[in-house]
């Protein structure tokens, strides 16, 4: 069964851009907001090596990693071609403009 | 409601290419029938040679499979002939009877060899070289029989020898002209070459006449008469004397052609929903037999059948390059000079080198390299940007490569390296890797390279190297673009100038509304895309247009620079180098309550504190701002550091006040944004200390005022800084360097240095509108002070504009 919990409001991620969610155990999670809000939350670790992926530039249902650029797609965690690696995601859902992350 | 219907006749490199062009922008637009009178899906037919060479295999250079079709929803007809157009019923009836209507027709039939029309030529054992069954049948017949003749001494019918001695024929080559490839090469060169593929053991007879082909006992072509009477003999006859555009089709359904289907910038014939790309094609009157120019159409026609209607087509310069394993040779443009123009030429025999570059109103317009073709891209480069070359005139015989970028073992031409040779030093790739991939997968575009084999996407110091290695690999069909015309990224086809300009004479001031007005293909840009334009629209309209945190670097949005761990380091400024006790006590005091792991000074002069954890940053910038410091800008496409030396403040051979100079440029300077990051130095004599001859502007102290020099660069390609211009006051100093670095701001392209603006637009333009012009130098300079009047610390910034929350991380509790 999935565990919702609250995370924050809707507008705490900037459209865009992401926060970083701290586990006590299993590593940072990373949440994603579209310009179309549409959210998503993947393991903050680059399958390439380990880069902060909160910290790159989303567009569109991707966000390329800081450190060496890989693309990786948020709906599925894959890497965008020609690259190949896979990066863990997570459950989310925005109700009444709050989001909830499953874990 | 059922979609468009898109019929195009002919599965060649040009037709595929225009397909690919229109599902990249639109995929689901038309139902696609395609009809291909042979066998085979797209395959590269260039790389014909090569298989016939014994270097390839077919199945090597087939470009799109047969599941590129099924994924694209094609309806492909394979070995299928269409003979008929009806252009009342807009259908198209095939050989075998299929029937398909069309809403938009694309012709793309490519050419046929020309059979000289002499007796015999319908033997068997005679044939042309275009497709994989006369490769097939030329690799046959070297199995069984020894005499072949190929007649033609141009580039195809030279491939074709070469491939036929490799597998062991006895080859003459027979020829109308007086020399070699008289259409590429001027006489010296095709001498040399013909001496060259001699040593190889192929035969030659220059200006000879066929007169007939004679058929043996079995029916077979066995020997060739040439009118003088000579014969010899012949069992296998390849016509390689040029091509016809095949324009049956299109002429028997009433299409307008004359020498090719006539089409118009736009690439549509006379009837309108009709169109045609690719060899068939005569544009403007001219028909086109290399790829080059047939995708530059592929991309327009694609653009047009998608209905955007942006783009026209205006016609080619084309290179050319042989394609026999072991001889470099390379030709362009207008190659054999004429009225009006110089030539420069250096003339090698014994060392088998000669090169001719053929120079008009100083510009490039043609050029023949024999021996070493390494730097042919870089002289195509200069023809296409019609480059003004009087500056480096002296030098441009000897090639672009004075000095080497670093990172590659000081190698700067790609045919001198080896397969396992490192091209890409931050990624480690190396050349063979490259070279598989250009052949394996089918690449044409630098952009194309990076992706599937990484180099050059890092650092981007081998773009060269990679792009010559495209260009020896691919031959003729290595497309250089202008550079102002050269996409900024994947979203879309216009260029740095094109967004620039737009953006300015739109007046457009938000992401959303250039991506809009220029009808960007993705709904919010990409990683490369979205900094450019916001650097864009934040300098072209400084007070105006609104900074983007979402679309910078996260250097730059969190005022730090990212290290591999993901921790941050952190850089006060150091006016000009220079500190306090105080303000190293507080650096001290900072680095102990936060942990700093490594404290380390810079090559900039002054102090990074490395490892600092993301949500400390905030923390620690708040102290640092209380001791009264503000952020160094050492992660920003921004000023850095103005580096100075003691000057005469202490020194005793000084001149001027170095260190005064330069704190006073570096406030001045300070939170300027810029296309790159923007380095200075002053030193106080020619000595000149602090290495003001690599920087973006450097002054160098003398007696009478100071020497400003600019475009210098110091990091992957060391570049020295050009003489700009001498002056005697303070003021002057920080006039003519504050107007030339907004002229930079304003026409330099995003992640361009100075030194590639300066040699890109040249120093000449640059002095005439700061050093010669002092009303626009003016202006110049008082926009720069207007766009920094209210510069603030990032950090300041941050805290009142919003609440810091990209650096406080959310706690789950378990
Ligand atoms: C910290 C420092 C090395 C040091 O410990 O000395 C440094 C560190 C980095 N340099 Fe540098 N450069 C540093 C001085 C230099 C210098 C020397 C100088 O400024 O006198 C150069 C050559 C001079 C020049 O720029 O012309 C230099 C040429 C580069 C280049 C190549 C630029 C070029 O145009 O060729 C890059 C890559 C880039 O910017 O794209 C680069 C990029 C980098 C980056 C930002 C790489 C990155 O993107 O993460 C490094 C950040 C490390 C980090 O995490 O902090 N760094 N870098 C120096 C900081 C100076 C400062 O106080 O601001
Ligand atoms: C051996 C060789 C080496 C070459 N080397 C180079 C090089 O190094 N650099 C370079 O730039 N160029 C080179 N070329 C030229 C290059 O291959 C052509 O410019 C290019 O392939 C032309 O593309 P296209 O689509 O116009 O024609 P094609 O690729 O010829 O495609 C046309 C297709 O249409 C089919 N077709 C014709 N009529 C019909 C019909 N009525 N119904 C159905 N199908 C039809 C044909 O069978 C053919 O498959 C070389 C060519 C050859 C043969
Ligand atoms: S600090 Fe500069 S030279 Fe050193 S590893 Fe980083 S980018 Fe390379
Ligand atoms: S760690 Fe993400 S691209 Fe290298």
């Amino acid at each position: 069964m999935s565990n919702w919990k609250l995370i924050c409001p809707l507008e705490d991620i900037p459209q865009l851009g992401s926060r970083v969610v701290q586990q006590a155990a299993g590593g940072d999670i990373a949440i994603f907001r579209t310009s179309e809000d549409d959210v998503f939350a993947l393991h903050d670790k680059c399958p390439h090596k380990g880069g902060p992926l909160s910290q790159g530039i989303v567009h569109g249902k991707r966000v390329t990693c800081p450190l060496h650029g890989w693309n990786i797609q948020l709906e599925s965690g894959e890497a965008v071609a020609p690259d190949v690696g896979h990066c863990g995601k997570f459950e989310v859902k925005v109700e009444g403009g709050k989001v909830y992350l499953a874990v | 409601m059922s979609k468009p219907k898109l019929v195009m006749v002919g599965n060649g490199m040009a037709g595929v290419r225009t397909l690919e062009e229109l599902f990249k922008i639109a995929p689901d637009m038309y139902d696609v029938t395609v009809f291909g009178a042979e066998p085979h899906p797209n395959y590269n037919r260039i790389l014909l040679s090569p298989v016939l060479a014994g270097e390839m295999k077919v199945q090597d250079i087939i470009l799109n499979d047969h599941d590129w079709y099924r994924d694209n929803k094609v309806n492909l007809h394979l070995g299928k002939k269409v003979v008929k157009i009806d252009r009342v019923k807009r259908q198209v009836i095939s050989e075998d009877g299929s029937v398909e209507s069309y809403d938009r027709l694309l012709m793309a039939t490519g050419s046929t060899p020309f059979m000289l029309p002499i007796p015999g030529n319908n033997l068997e054992g005679v044939i042309g070289y275009r497709d994989i069954a006369d490769t097939d049948a030329m690799i046959e017949a070297a199995k069984h029989y020894q005499h072949a003749v190929v007649i033609g001494g141009g580039l195809l019918g030279l491939e074709a020898a070469n491939g036929l001695k490799l597998r062991g024929m006895d080859v003459t080559v027979v020829h109308l002209g007086p020399w070699l490839l008289e259409r590429q090469l001027d006489e010296v060169a095709g001498k040399m070459l013909q001496k060259s593929l001699e040593d190889r053991g192929l035969k030659f007879l220059l200006e000879k006449h066929t007169e007939m082909l004679i058929a043996g006992e079995s029916g077979r072509v066995a020997a060739i008469r040439f009118k003088d009477g000579m014969q010899i003999p012949a069992e296998l006859v390849v016509m390689a004397a040029g091509i016809r555009p095949n324009t049956a089709l299109a002429e028997a359904s009433g299409i307008y052609c004359n020498r090719g289907i006539v089409v118009n910038d736009t690439l549509q014939t006379f009837d309108p929903k009709v169109y045609a790309v690719g060899e068939c094609v005569a544009h403007r009157g001219i028909a086109y037999g290399l790829v080059a120019p047939l995708f530059e159409q592929a991309k327009v026609a694609a653009n047009h059948l998608a209905n955007y209607g942006i783009g026209r087509y205006t016609g080619s310069v084309t290179s050319t390059k042989l394609k026999v394993t072991g001889i470099d040779l390379f030709s362009a443009g207008d190659y054999m000079g004429g009225k009006g123009t110089e030539e420069i030429v250096l003339n090698d025999p014994a060392g088998g080198v000669y090169k001719k570059l053929v120079v008009k109103d100083n510009k490039l317009v043609g050029g023949v390299l024999y021996g070493d073709t390494s730097d042919g891209p870089w002289y195509f480069q200069l023809l296409k940007d019609a480059k003004d070359i009087h500056e480096i005139r002296d030098t441009l015989l000897f090639g672009q490569s004075m000095v080497g970028d670093v990172g590659h073992q000081g190698q700067s031409s790609a045919a001198a390296m080896s397969d396992d040779a490192e091209v890409c030093g931050c990624n480690g790739v190396k050349k063979g890797t490259i070279v598989r991939a250009i052949k394996e997968k089918g690449l044409f575009t630098l952009d194309e390279v990076k992706k599937h084999t990484k180099a050059a996407s890092s650092c981007g110091s081998c773009s060269g190297l990679c792009e010559q290695i495209l260009a020896s690999t691919l031959g003729g069909a290595y497309q250089a673009t202008a550079s102002d015309k050269k996409p900024l990224c994947g979203c879309t086809d216009y260029s740095h100038k094109d967004v620039r300009e737009t953006i300015r004479s739109r007046h457009l001031i938000t992401k959303e509304s250039v991506f809009e007005a220029m009808e960007w293909k993705t709904p919010n840009g990409c990683d490369k895309c979205r900094p450019a334009v916001n650097y864009y629209l934040i300098s072209t309209f400084p007070h105006e247009a609104k900074d983007d945190p979402q679309s910078r670097f996260i250097n730059e949005r969190a005022h730090a620079n990212i290290q591999k761990d993901g921790t941050y380091s952190v850089v006060p400024r150091m006016w000009g180098g220079l500190t306090t006790p105080a303000e190293l006590r507080a650096i001290a005091d900072a680095a102990e309550k936060y942990n700093v792991p490594t404290v380390k000074v810079t090559g900039g002069q002054r102090i990074d504190l490395l490892g600092v954890k993301k949500d400390d940053l905030p923390k620690m910038w708040a102290d640092l701002n209380a001791a009264g410091m503000v952020s160094g800008h050492a992660y920003g496409k921004s000023i850095r550091t103005v580096k100075t030396c003691v000057g005469a403040e202490h020194c005793r051979f000084g001149t001027q006040l170095a260190m005064s100079m330069g704190v006073k440029l570096e406030k001045m300077l300070f939170d300027m944004y810029a296309p790159h990051k923007v380095k200075l130095a002053v030193s106080g004599c020619p000595r000149n200390c602090a290495e003001a001859g690599i920087k973006d502007v450097g002054v160098i102290g003398v007696d009478s005022g100071y020497e400003i020099y600019i475009g210098g660069n110091g990091g992957i390609k060391t570049e020295v800084a050009q003489f700009f211009c001498k002056v005697t006051t303070d003021e002057e100093v920080m006039e003519y360097s504050g107007a030339f670095l907004q002229l930079y701001r304003e026409e330099g392209w995003y992640l361009e240095r100075t030194c590639h603006y300066l040699e890109r637009v040249g120093l000449e333009h640059i002095k005439g509108k700061i050093v010669e012009d002092a009303e626009g130098r003016k202006a110049y300079y008082n926009r720069l002070l207007d766009s920094l009047k209210n510069a603030k610390d990032p950090w300041e910034t941050s805290r009142e504009e919003k609440p810091i929350k990209q650096f406080i991380p959310i706690r789950l509790e378990a």
